[in-house]
């Protein structure tokens, strides 16, 4: 079928079933844009391309299916770079479509010229620069399919303007055949078998499950697992919804701001076994002294995760979905009853570790505390939203004191922590789920580094809910400052204190603030049943910390506590 | 320990750059890095020589490389019976009264001399790294101009190609 550059883009589009795109246009992408508008495809304008790459991250995060993002060359591309390191860290599926230069203008410092595939290529899974029109359904092809399998990844396509334009005729590729690219789904059974024999001279096990069984639905098998064994869980920040907060066997987040259970746990575990975790500083704490009395096993689909932070005893490669299966009919070969005998010990230990320090704040304070606006809002989605934060105080409050119950429902920058994350990712997550309550949490900081975005989420009467935590300073900054640095508040005031609800408005987007303890159910109950974008800022006591905290480079039980 | 990893990817613009910016990213100790084509058009193999302190330092690096979309495949050449060699190329101040010593030198290194002038010669040779160095060594004493070294390139023995490893 003969076509141009700009319609196959499209036809490839739909062969991978893409539903939206979030995109910018601009000169490169010109006939890119008059062959959406001819083929009526559905796409997004945010009102920045940061927003637009953080918006394809959010409705991956939130359905499980690629995100898609276009920008145009030099600084439409330079504007993604921030979400596609954020999406790289948390290994989010993505594949961004930049414009170029023409292939006669390349390497010449051309107008709005840059070399994005050189600046994107330790940020990205994979990308291509595509310079002959007769390349471009196979890059297209092999982007999808690197994006979303394995370990997924953002994977940009770099696109000359001339190209657009270029006539070609159309095939798709059927198969893929990369050499390099062979991602293991199923690994070695024999490592299963280890663990299952770990499993039984084990006498405090405890599972750490990560973003990785978010990202490959694996959630469900998981917790029966769980459930059989009654093996003692806590998660990372990426882990969050994994595992329902209420489970029994559920001991909270572990890591700087971790439970005081979990956290705990990690030091006196003699078996730990990391499920699509990255064993990250702000979890590790000091890194040669986590889970010292352990042997440590790795679940992961990515064997370059294995020994890089942690050294693990024994490693589990391939897909959870094939592991975790492997692994729990192991564990079925004995009746559910003597699992839970023998760990009974230890879980009462880690019962008794939560009743004597749980998480708490003075809840008879009579100012609005953070942690009670997020019990609130958890209250009133009854855990059933999805809950997405900007970077900071807010989301460690948020991680700690919302009841979340389904995987996917939590979506944060957790590896990069990108502040501004929040409001783009809740409307490209809203896209993704327009059946569900999204609700975007951030603080006063954060909010204003991509407020544009209240534009986008009111042009297209998105309803999501921005819930502004607002303290008047950088909260996390400060709280570093106030704790480390002598109370030096160096530049961490907000000094102009914006009315948001008026910006808001301006945007809009109905909003109100909120000042009064006695006001907070009533108005976040409404704000929340509304059927219409809402914004609430809420004024926060400005020196209220995130407690427990782990002091960086110390060991996880070395907390500092709250209350 | 010094590793010599032959790896195998694939013959595309850009796939250097992938390669060398993973290498100063994650960073690891290179010593020497060396490309070019091979008996299939659409593969490039490069020799790395990498520094690793233990074998967890070694399984990121190659791990690492391996993610890489465009790394077919790394062998790790160091235990194994291989030859390695490396090509130099010196220009060495020459002074009529020094040629006859110079020439001397290149003979018992089985070097060539492969550019005279009135002031200096350009040396070749190949070898493994110690006799360059040692090589090296000796022409210092009349006053070396300059030096180009390729960086190692190895093979393993046998009549199994690494491809098929």
């Amino acid at each position: 079928m003969k076509m141009t550059g700009a319609q196959a883009v499209i036809e490839c589009l739909k062969r991978e079933g893409v539903e939206v795109v979030f995109g910018y246009p601009g000169g490169a992408v010109l006939t890119l844009y008059d062959e959406l508008y001819m083929a009526n495809f559905p796409h997004i304008l945010p009102k920045h391309e940061q927003g637009a790459i953080h918006a394809a991250d959010g409705y991956a995060r939130a359905t499980g299916k690629v995100g898609v993002c276009i920008a145009t060359s030099g600084p439409g591309a330079t504007n993604l770079i921030t979400g596609i390191a954020t999406a790289y860290m948390d290994s989010i599926p993505v594949v961004v479509i930049t414009g170029q230069v023409a292939v006669s203008l390349i390497g010449r410092d051309s107008f709005q010229e840059a070399d994005i595939r050189g600046i994107t290529t330790p940020i990205t899974k994979h990308n291509y620069l595509i310079k002959d029109v007769k390349d471009l359904p196979k890059a297209m092809k092999e982007a999808f399919h690197i994006a979303r399998s394995g370990r997924p990844g953002p994977v940009l396509v770099d696109i000359s303007k001339n190209v657009f334009a270029a006539e070609l005729d159309f095939e798709y590729p059927q198969a893929i055949s990369l050499r390099g690219y062979n991602p293991v789904y199923e690994g070695d059974p024999d490592s299963v078998d280890a663990v299952y024999k770990e499993l039984l001279k084990a006498e405090k096990p405890l599972f750490f499950v990560g973003g990785g069984v978010n990202l490959s639905d694996t959630s469900e098998i998981m917790r029966k697992i769980i459930a059989y064994t009654g093996i003692p869980t806590v998660t990372s920040l990426m882990g969050l919804g994994c595992i329902a907060e209420d489970d029994p066997n559920y001991f909270g987040m572990i890591g700087m701001h971790g439970t005081y259970a979990g956290n705990l746990s990690t030091t006196e575990t003699d078996l730990l076994i990391g499920l699509g975790v990255r064993f990250d500083d702000r979890v590790t704490g000091l890194l040669n002294e986590f889970a010292a009395k352990a042997k440590i096993v790795h679940f992961d689909i990515d064997a370059a995760e294995v020994n890089k932070n942690v050294r693990s005893h024994i490693k589990v490669i391939g897909n959870l979905e094939w592991s975790l299966d492997q692994l729990y009919r192991k564990i079925k070969e004995r009746p559910d009853t003597e699992w839970k005998e023998q760990y009974r010990p230890w879980k009462e230990k880690m019962v008794t570790w939560m009743k004597e320090k749980p998480l708490v704040y003075n809840k008879e304070t009579q100012r609005i505390l953070p942690q009670a606006v997020i019990e609130k809002i958890s209250e009133i989605t009854r855990g059933n939203a999805v809950i997405v934060t900007d970077v900071g105080q807010h989301q460690m409050w948020t991680a700690q004191f919302y009841q979340f119950k389904q995987p996917r429902s939590f979506l944060t920058s957790g590896g990069l922590g990108t502040m501004g994350y929040g409001l783009p990712a809740a409307m490209g997550a809203q896209v993704g789920t327009p059946g569900k309550k999204v609700i975007c949490i951030c603080g006063d900081g954060g909010f204003m580094m991509n407020c544009q975005e209240l534009m986008a989420v009111a042009d297209l009467n998105l309803p999501v809910k921005v819930i502004i935590l607002n303290n008047g300073y950088l909260g996390m900054v400060a709280q570093w400052q106030r704790t480390f640095y002598n109370q030096h508040y160096a530049h961490s005031c907000i000094k102009t204190k914006t009315d948001f609800v008026k910006l808001s408005e301006a945007m809009g987007v109905p909003a109100i603030r909120l000042e009064n303890k006695e006001d907070l159910e009533t108005a976040l109950e409404k704000v929340i049943a509304s059927d219409s974008p809402y914004l609430v800022d809420i004024r926060i006591p400005e020196d209220e910390d995130v407690l427990p905290m782990v002091p960086s480079g110390a060991r996880l039980d070395q907390m500092i506590m709250g209350g | 320990m010094k590793h010599t990893l032959a790896v195998l990817v694939e013959n595309k613009p850009g796939v250097l750059t992938h390669i060398s910016g993973l290498i100063s990213r994650r960073a690891f100790n290179i010593e020497s890095i060396a490309a070019g084509y091979t008996e299939e058009p659409d593969m490039t193999r490069i020799t790395i020589v990498v520094e690793a302190d233990d074998e967890y330092e070694l399984e990121q690096v190659v791990n690492q490389l391996s993610k890489l979309i465009d790394v077919i495949k790394i062998i790790d050449l160091t235990g194994q019976d291989r030859v390695h060699r490396e090509l130099a190329l010196i220009k060495v101040t020459a002074a009529p009264e020094n040629r006859a010593e110079i020439v001397n030198i290149v003979e018992i290194f089985r070097a060539h001399i492969v550019d005279v002038n009135k002031e200096t010669m350009i040396v070749e040779l190949t070898g493994e790294e110690m006799k360059i160095d040692a090589m090296c060594e000796l022409l210092e004493d009349y006053g070396i101009r300059e030096i180009v070294r390729t960086g190692r390139i190895a093979i393993g023995r046998g009549p199994i190609s690494a491809k098929e490893v």
